[in-house]
């Protein structure tokens, strides 16, 4: 092997990165910063709105997908990946993205309902005929019942799933928040595991048929039935849950820099639309349209929902107390070990 | 085997030798052979078709793409790296010197996921580099540029580590030598000192090579996951097990096995093809 060989094998190296570059940059694509669960749901989604794009504009479009734990992602894009839209899992992690600067603080005015064309719930998932007779929430914090949901400091599932409990402790206890803590505390004694994203958390408990519970989004639920057949798991809904509102925003920084702001605001706005509600609504996320909603009312169950506005005073606080360095998660958790 | 009274007395019992090779055997398969037909099992799962299907998917072979571009270009530079360093270390002494080797090192002590947060911490939008390089349009990380450095951190000492030994071993008196007979700095090199650590550098290159295909921790913080462009193999079997894919993630891995036996077979069949001489340079 020459050294004048391998150079000639680097610069082609070298090249081809080059050229791999350039090809990928040579296309009109948006990047799409998501959250776990919502693979499925963007791969149909982006298809209809490429075709719907091109038929309008005439040009290609190609959007690019990220997936992890929102908070995950939401620190990728702070550190410049370079994202023309964020679909995250929580307002909370938008509005870190917006701390740093890339993006307006007002964002969550600037499209309707929030800015969450969608929303979701937490469920419980359990194995086929439910063996240890899981039915509500303070069924979770019996000894022996095994718990499985990701880490409330890297997944916006977790963090819905937390606050879930912690409603239906303060629905209970008179607003007592003591007792509130005490019970999530204990809830959280029975979780063996953390993963970091809620697919990972789903694969723990289906693949890796580790606990008896999943606490999981509505969706997240509805695709593991779908996936492994209804012989396997069954869905449990809990008395009480939470309103949760998955936000999408355009990163302005971003698309300024790219010239992507019309195409970006576009794709979002499509969500809004009757077919993005119907895709949202077939990969089984509420639709907010009120149409669609009494369409695919079959799909989903009637609980009794909180919201993160009324129950816990917005994302803000609740992050700050709950979820930052030494907060009620950290104490809790910390002693449940 | 014949019985031979100083032999016997130096070897072990036979039920001791025959232990011994059970035992390694039994490792061997039940922690190497196993797994890689269980892999091999799962992707054929659905029938060759299929496992052709996941191959050809535009993610996954964007994703083998990036990941022999990332190693044609981190071997390389830890090849040349690599024999610099060991040249410099020993073929001269200089204050430091140990300094440097801990300093090579040091990649394999570190937590891959650190050498990642190196590079974000350095480059990232938050980091020491990052804005400036933002507004001159330049991207390091979640992109190609981020995963070739990470990668050629974690992979850095392989060539070194290979090499000094070797060179350390074969000491500096053949290179004096042409010295002393009027070889120029690089005909020393080229004629002395490259044939004699020859097949330390491709052991150590085909390593090199293995790790970089296969890093997963290092490149994982870097990446961004954007799929078709940033995802290195590995980080495309954990997405498409996630998505429940399992003939795919399966498929997907036996490529990165295959690659792997492709390099172990390869330094087979060299050794086997050059055995003599190899055997004369590791002994001299």
């Amino acid at each position: 092997m020459s050294f004048r060989r391998r150079l000639s094998i680097l610069a082609a190296g070298l090249t081809l990165a080059w050229l791999g570059v350039a090809a990928a940059d040579a296309q009109d694509t948006l990047l799409n910063v998501s959250y776990d669960p919502t693979r499925e749901l963007y791969v149909d989604f982006n298809q209809a709105f490429a075709k719907k794009w091109q038929s309008e504009t005439g040009k290609k479009l190609t959007v690019k997908q990220s997936h992890g734990g929102s908070g995950k992602q939401a620190r990728s894009v702070i550190d410049g990946l370079d994202a023309d839209v964020v679909t995250l899992a929580l307002g909370y992690d938008i509005d870190a993205i917006a701390d740093s600067g890339l993006l307006a603080k007002d964002w969550q005015a600037r499209l309707p309902n929030n800015s969450s064309p969608y929303t979701s719930t937490i469920v419980f998932l359990v194995r086929k005929g439910n063996p240890k007779a899981i039915k509500d929430w303070n069924d979770l914090v019996k000894p022996g019942v095994s718990v499985i949901t990701p880490n409330p400091k890297t997944s916006g599932g977790a963090r819905w799933n937390y606050l879930a409990a912690w409603a239906y402790a303060l629905d209970k206890n008179g607003n007592d928040e003591a007792k509130a803590k005490e019970f999530v505390g204990q809830l959280f004694k029975n979780v063996p595991v953390l993963d970091s994203g809620a697919r990972g958390a789903t694969v723990t408990f289906t693949q890796r048929e580790l606990g008896d519970v999943l606490l999981a989004w509505e969706n997240e639920a509805y695709l593991s039935l779908q996936e492994f057949g209804a012989d396997k798991f069954e869905i449990v809904v809990p008395s009480l849950s939470i309103l949760a509102e998955p936000p999408v925003a355009v990163v302005d920084t971003v698309v300024d820099r790219k010239g992507t702001r019309k195409v970006a605001e576009a794709y979002l706005q499509f969500l809004y639309t009757r077919e993005g509600q119907e895709i949202a609504a077939k990969n089984f996320y509420r639709p907010r349209s009120p149409e669609l909603a009494s369409q695919y009312a079959g799909r989903f169950a009637n609980v009794k929902l909180v919201t993160i506005d009324q129950t816990f005073g917005g994302w803000r606080p609740t992050q700050e107390k709950h979820f930052a360095d030494g907060g009620v998660f950290d104490q809790i958790y910390q002693k449940g070990r | 085997m014949p019985a031979n009274a100083t032999a016997s007395a130096l070897s072990d019992p036979a039920w001791m030798r025959r232990l011994l090779i059970a035992t390694a055997l039994t490792f061997l398969g039940l922690f190497l052979l196993l797994p890689l037909v269980a892999v091999f099992a799962e992707a054929l799962r659905r029938g060759v078709f299929a496992y052709w299907v996941a191959l050809v998917e535009e993610d996954a072979l964007a994703a083998i793409k990036l990941t022999l571009i990332v190693a044609v270009i981190a071997v390389p530079a830890n090849l040349v790296f690599g024999v610099a360093a060991s040249w410099c270390v020993t073929k001269f002494d200089f204050r430091g010197k140990n300094l440097l080797i801990t300093l090579i090192d040091l990649p394999f002590s570190v937590s891959p996921v650190i050498s990642g947060l190196i590079y974000v911490l350095l480059f990232g939008l938050s980091g020491l580099l990052g804005p400036y390089l933002k507004s001159e349009g330049i991207q390091i990380i979640f992109a190609v540029p981020g995963l070739v450095l990470a990668t050629i951190f974690v992979t850095f000492p392989f060539v070194a580590r290979e090499l000094i030994p070797l060179m350390q071993e074969q000491g500096s008196e053949e290179e004096e030598a042409a010295l002393v007979l009027g070889a120029s700095g690089w005909q020393t090199f080229w004629r002395v000192t490259l044939p004699n650590i020859k097949w330390g550098l491709l052991y150590g290159v085909l390593l090199c090579n293995a790790r970089a295909m296969g890093e997963f921790g290092a490149v994982s913080v870097v990446s961004g996951h954007i799929r078709g462009y940033t995802n290195t193999m590995p980080l495309h079997v954990e997405i498409l097990y996630n998505e429940y894919n399992f003939v795919a993630a399966f498929a997907v891995a036996s490529v990165l096995a295959m690659l792997a036996l492709v390099t172990l077979v390869a330094k087979t069949a060299l050794e086997w093809r050059f055995g003599a001489e190899l055997a004369a340079t590791r002994h001299k």
